[in-house]
């Protein structure tokens, strides 16, 4: 039913269709309204669910990860410095191929202390071998995460899954999002089948030392899990839109990029800003369009590579920052498309909550027109 | 697409009346769109909430900066603040004030009332953002009385809900609502 709600309550009542049996998290701007309602959920015996209360996001997802090697279905969800915080369970719960489903509220890293919307968060674990997802709106955010369980528990996946959607612009934001019913997330997401769990009348061993002889091979299992898990996403995209008429069957969102000579490729709420700006531009004759990433892991190389055929230009909004290097999604973009001759410029852009405007992603087709990228757009000069 | 902009202090609740109008307005069968910028909010200091309206779905999220509408919850702001920063020409500031401000811009219209003596009236306690939430849905008819009402029936429980259901058809019948 489309209803108006806050966009962390709708990831919250999500949440709470997908019948997770145990929740541990610690609240942190701006996540908290999320894990709030959850526990409230559980207090009025609204979802049955083991709501563990922790001193920090390094039990809470530790305590998730002992829950869901017994093999229950888990949630949790963080942001920022929890995430950070997380780092090494993090690394566990994919090698023990866990698949427990994180919501990221994307938040900036300090220092300094900033509680404002970027991306650094969850691009900084994208080694981790946790699926990543990024929605631009609240109903995307919302539809993702039945997706996310039902790919990170097929048995050909088995790896955790971050589902991301960009702090306050879309968590706290009053918007229209179509809520399906518990009936139909049940029909959709079955019940989880652990393929292992720990089991006291027979006994098995999760999270062992691997020697030189046998490490390697679990990191390619890891791996192949992951390209594995490309196909098992189109198909979970596939089904949800014969449930439910959205249809999440790409990895890639292409916005009129037939005949377009410039590309924007982005993630997350920057894609539905970039989509408005696009429109005026194509009125005003600029042949623009967008690649928007849905799955930054798996990174859809080969549906990105196939979006973009025809494009003179490519331009990467990133909201963040490897530093040393440039965008991390503008890096990967330029590895992949060495030697097609298409030009990529990478635009370093909104980092810490700073606002992007339409005019923004105008002057940034002006500037790649030009060929000027690989820099930080926007940046205040005169406090430098 | 239509774009509201509201001027508070911390405490207001100018976050809470954006939902409410975003509420009133989908209730009133528009897309809308309703974020607070973003700050530290304090108790007292200046703070802004948006709220967007559309026959479409809504995909812009960068903040408002040239909105149809502007509420100022407290008048003391337009010394600190440009609140009409902005304000389309033609576009509506409604300010809760005693007295009219000087210096008011040209080419916009300015509707004055004094919320605080309704809402003290009202609801015994000087939060205006129900009342002027009454004054926006007269003054710009994108939201519908009705669709108003149930969005504080749903905000608000019992004698609360009705209070502030009151205080804003007071706002209403006062800017002329309807008419």
């Amino acid at each position: 039913m489309l209803q108006i709600t806050e966009g962390s309550h709708a990831v919250a009542e999500i949440a709470k269709f997908c019948r997770p049996q145990v929740v541990a998290a610690y609240p942190i701007t701006p996540q908290t309204h999320i894990v709030e309602a959850l526990a409230d959920m559980v207090a009025n015996c609204e979802l049955d669910a083991e709501y563990i209360t922790v001193e920090s996001e390094f039990s809470a997802l530790s305590a998730c990860l002992g829950a869901s090697a017994a093999g229950s279905r888990v949630y949790s969800a963080t942001t920022s410095q929890g995430l950070a915080l997380m780092f090494e369970v993090c690394f566990n719960v994919a090698g023990m191929r866990q698949p427990i489903v994180m919501s990221i509220v994307n938040r900036s890293l300090g220092a300094p202390l900033s509680i404002w919307n970027d991306q650094q968060d969850s691009i900084s674990l994208r080694d981790s071998g946790w699926l990543q997802f990024y929605a631009e709106d609240n109903q995307e955010a919302t539809d993702l995460h039945m997706i996310a369980y039902k790919v990170a528990e097929d048995h050909d996946v088995l790896l955790p899954a971050f589902v991301c959607f960009d702090g306050f612009i879309l968590s706290h934001t009053y918007e229209p999002v179509d809520m399906p019913s518990q009936e139909e997330v049940d029909a959709y997401l079955p019940a989880f089948t652990p393929y292992h769990r720990l089991d006291a009348k027979d006994p098995i061993s999760m999270g062992m030392y691997a020697t030189p002889d046998y490490y390697m091979e679990f990191r390619y299992e890891l791996e192949r899990a992951m390209q594995r898990s490309i196909d098992v996403i189109k198909r979970a995209g596939a089904e949800f839109a014969e449930q439910f008429g959205r249809d999440y069957s790409a990895l890639v969102e292409s916005y009129r990029l037939d005949d377009a000579e410039i590309a924007f490729i982005a993630m997350g709420s920057i894609c539905g800003t970039v989509k408005d700006a696009i429109d005026e531009m194509r009125d005003a004759g600029k042949k623009v369009g967008l690649a928007k990433i849905r799955t930054y892991r798996p990174f859809p190389t080969e549906e990105l590579t196939r979006a973009l055929a025809g494009v003179s230009t490519v331009a990467v909004l990133d909201k963040n920052i490897s530093l040393g290097s440039g965008g991390a999604v503008g890096t990967e973009v330029k590895a992949m498309l060495a030697g097609s001759g298409i030009t990529v410029l990478d635009y370093i852009i909104a980092l810490g909550g700073r606002d992007v405007r339409k005019r923004d992603i105008a002057a940034i087709v002006d500037l790649a027109d030009k060929g000027v990228g690989d820099m930080f757009y926007g940046l205040r000069t005169e406090v430098l | 697409m239509r774009e509201l902009r509201i001027h508070g202090r911390g405490g207001q609740g100018s976050v809470t009346a954006a939902e409410l109008i975003a509420v009133a307005a989908f209730e009133s069968g528009v897309y809308s769109q309703a974020f607070p910028a973003f700050g530290v909010e304090r108790r007292g200091a200046p703070v802004q909430a948006f709220v967007r309206f559309s026959d479409s779905k809504i995909r812009l999220r960068s903040q408002v900066y040239e909105p149809d509408y502007v509420i100022v919850q407290d008048s003391t702001l337009i010394k600190d603040v440009n609140v009409f920063q902005g304000l389309k020409k033609g576009g509506i500031a409604i300010i809760n004030t005693e007295k009219a401000p000087d210096n008011l811009p040209e080419d916009v219209r300015v509707l004055t009332l004094d919320a605080t003596k309704i809402a003290l009236e009202v609801l015994g306690v000087p939060i205006t953002n129900t009342t002027l939430i009454g004054a926006f849905a007269a003054a710009s008819g994108e939201i519908e009385l009705d669709a108003l009402e149930k969005a504080l029936r749903q905000r608000f429980a019992g004698s609360l809900a009705d209070k502030n259901v009151a205080a804003s058809r007071r706002a209403y019948d006062g800017i002329g609502g309807g008419a």
